[in-house]
């Protein structure tokens, strides 16, 4: 029951990181109607940023910070120089040339960082373990993790639901030209919601940093769990998303630590645990499969499209 | 006269040619190094091949290509492993396999439109691609190295890099014609209808669904014989070869020789895959170069290099 508990808070963990991927990934693709591939490059920068300018600062905090506001400015130039130029083409295109751009930033950081990845040392006093029940006790980093990135969910749904900005974020995914013709500079606005998404993928990148190796190619694996999220939680849809993060997040999670037990009782350790390591890598595939089947547009479909 | 001059058609000649030619340049020069690297092109293209008969002419965008590379060669693998080293069992199962994949990928996945069918395609290809690494007893993880290559009998004999090269280049060849002589047939015919209004199709009496199944089953059947031809020219196979930026690059190789153009696909394998290998020679951050350009390919050049051909044959 306990075991089952820390999983389950490492499901949500896992769950609060891909929404704050798929947030930017689901918010860039429905308004901007574009398919970022270079989404995870922005994570893995935002990891590498942060590592650097707290080893600079000697603070985690200041490290992540100036990290954040990096990766921001990054995600505004890139969309500046790049992905501009892409809107209004085929997804196609879209996928040729966001894909470039991961090739792109995999050597641009081997070639800043080198090949070798860096490690990012917490503060000591996140190092120790929280009584979180009665004899529960749980990581104080993880813990931290679910907390800031469930107040970055929250700080984004007011943002979405209760300003301006996002006022203007909404009306643009549902009639991109309505607002352009009400005198609204779209383009502004385009690179504002690429530089949000590109902070909020960076953000992720950085909250996992100690916990995971900072490598080359650590936003392709997350990249493409980020796109299962907001295709089952239907693109466009920021609460679809984070329905679909917290599912994808306890699935795979709980799937990895129970599987191998589960299947120990049919086949012998060696079997189930090769067997459970793969069924548990493609479970949440196959439930994206299941639910595009079913429901081809996901499970909260953007009304208008 | 002066249509025979074309650049489109001169620059698909002078390609042919040099890829005749290649192995005689190898054997003047001594170095068998180009060999094995066109043929890894030839192979690719085949692939590139299939994936445009469904992406450039039927619109169905498969980001998960890749996947039938890998069935294809792991038919290969796990039979040569098991001690079947006929090709004549094992190409044809890599084929079978490839195209009873594709069947149940595309009755399932041929139901969503746009980005839901590239990330369904995905899907399945990843899963794959888990199932890959699973399967220990053909090396898991680390992939499993064969150790002898589909025998033909009759003195065919693959390890001879010269021969497996032409045998590469015809099975191309056959795939370009094949893909050519589909796309022009009636069937062919209602695939491109489908792409451009499937709507309008289906109200004049054409079971879409089903043309378009049928066609993602022989893409993936081709695959699944290009897959071979890989597992035999590598002497290896990794669910590597199966990862997702894997089905990138096939993507990648379409869309910059040219969506929908017969030789297209053989055209961007060349370029991609000899740009790469030519980078990598002059420096070590290969992908500094390679990523701007297929970046500025993607802003400028629509339809790809045959665009670029077809377009300065206007001017």
């Amino acid at each position: 029951m306990l075991y089952f508990i820390e999983q389950s808070l490492n499901g949500v963990q896992l769950g609060m990181l891909l929404f704050l991927l798929a947030a930017g990934l689901t918010l860039i693709f429905g308004i901007m109607d574009f398919v970022n591939l270079a989404h995870g490059s922005l994570y893995m920068l935002g990891a590498y940023f942060a590592a650097t300018f707290a080893a600079l600062t000697g603070s985690f905090v200041l490290g992540a910070i100036l990290a954040l506001a990096a990766t921001f400015v990054s995600g505004m130039a890139l969309e500046v120089i790049a992905i501009r130029p892409l809107y209004g083409r085929d997804h196609l295109d879209h996928v040729l040339g966001t894909f470039g751009l991961l090739l792109f930033f995999n050597e641009l950081v081997r070639l800043v960082w080198g090949p070798a990845g860096m490690t990012l040392s917490l503060p000591s006093e996140m190092l120790t373990a929280v009584q979180i029940l009665p004899g529960v006790y749980y990581p104080a980093y993880r813990l931290v993790i679910i907390l800031v990135t469930m107040a970055v969910a929250a700080l984004l749904y007011v943002v979405v639901m209760r300003t301006r900005l996002g006022m203007l974020i909404r009306a643009g995914a549902s009639n991109r030209e309505m607002v352009g013709a009400l005198g609204i500079n779209i383009k502004l606005l385009y690179t504002l919601v690429f530089g949000l998404g590109a902070a909020l993928a960076g953000f992720a990148g950085l909250m996992q940093a100690p916990i995971l190796t900072v490598q080359i190619g650590m936003g392709e694996n997350i990249l493409i769990l980020a796109f299962v999220v907001i295709i089952i939680g239907g693109i466009g849809s920021i609460r679809g998303a984070f329905v679909a993060a917290m599912i994808v997040g306890l699935i795979d999670t709980i799937g990895r630590a129970f599987l191998p037990d589960l299947l120990r009782l049919v086949l012998s350790t060696n079997a189930a645990s090769t067997l459970a390591h793969s069924l548990s890598s493609m479970l949440i595939y196959m439930l994206m499969a299941a639910i595009l089947v079913f429901r081809p547009e996901g499970l909260f479909p953007a009304a208008s499209r | 006269m002066s249509a025979r001059l074309e650049p489109r058609r001169a620059t698909i000649v002078v390609l042919l040619a040099i890829l005749a030619l290649i192995p005689l340049y190898a054997e003047l020069t001594g170095d068998p190094f180009a060999i094995t690297l066109f043929t890894r092109v030839l192979i690719l293209a085949m692939a590139a091949v299939s994936l445009n008969l469904i992406m450039g002419y039927g619109g169905m965008v498969s980001f998960g290509h890749a996947a039938y590379l890998g069935l294809g060669g792991y038919a290969v693998g796990i039979l040569a492993k098991e001690g079947v080293g006929s090709g004549f069992v094992q190409w044809p199962v890599a084929i079978a396999v490839s195209a009873l994949f594709a069947l149940v990928v595309g009755s399932l996945s041929l139901r969503t439109r746009g980005v839901y069918f590239i990330m369904i395609t995905l899907a399945f290809a990843q899963m794959v691609y888990y199932v890959a690494i699973g399967l220990d007893r053909y090396g898991g993880d680390d992939g499993l190295t064969i150790y002898r290559r589909s025998q033909f009998g009759g003195g065919i004999d693959l390890n001879n890099k010269t021969l497996f090269y032409y045998v590469c280049l015809a099975l191309l060849l056959v795939s370009i014609y094949l893909t050519t002589r589909i796309v022009n047939s009636r069937f062919g015919l209602v695939i491109q209808g489908a792409r451009s209004n499937e709507r309008r199709m289906r109200t004049i009496g054409f079971p879409t669904f089903r043309y378009k199944l049928v066609c993602f089953v022989i893409a993936g059947a081709l695959c699944g014989l290009a897959g071979a031809l890989l597992a035999n020219h590598t002497d290896f196979i990794s669910p590597g070869l199966m990862y997702w930026t894997r089905s990138g690059d096939l993507i990648v190789m379409v869309v910059l020789g040219g969506l929908g153009s017969a030789f297209g696909p053989l055209i961007g394998a060349v370029t991609y895959l000899a740009m790469e290998e030519a980078l990598s020679r002059v420096t070590e951050y290969s992908g500094l170069i390679i990523g701007p350009a297929l970046l500025l390919v993607a802003i400028y050049l629509h339809g790809g290099i045959d665009g670029l051909l077809r377009g300065a044959r206007r001017d």
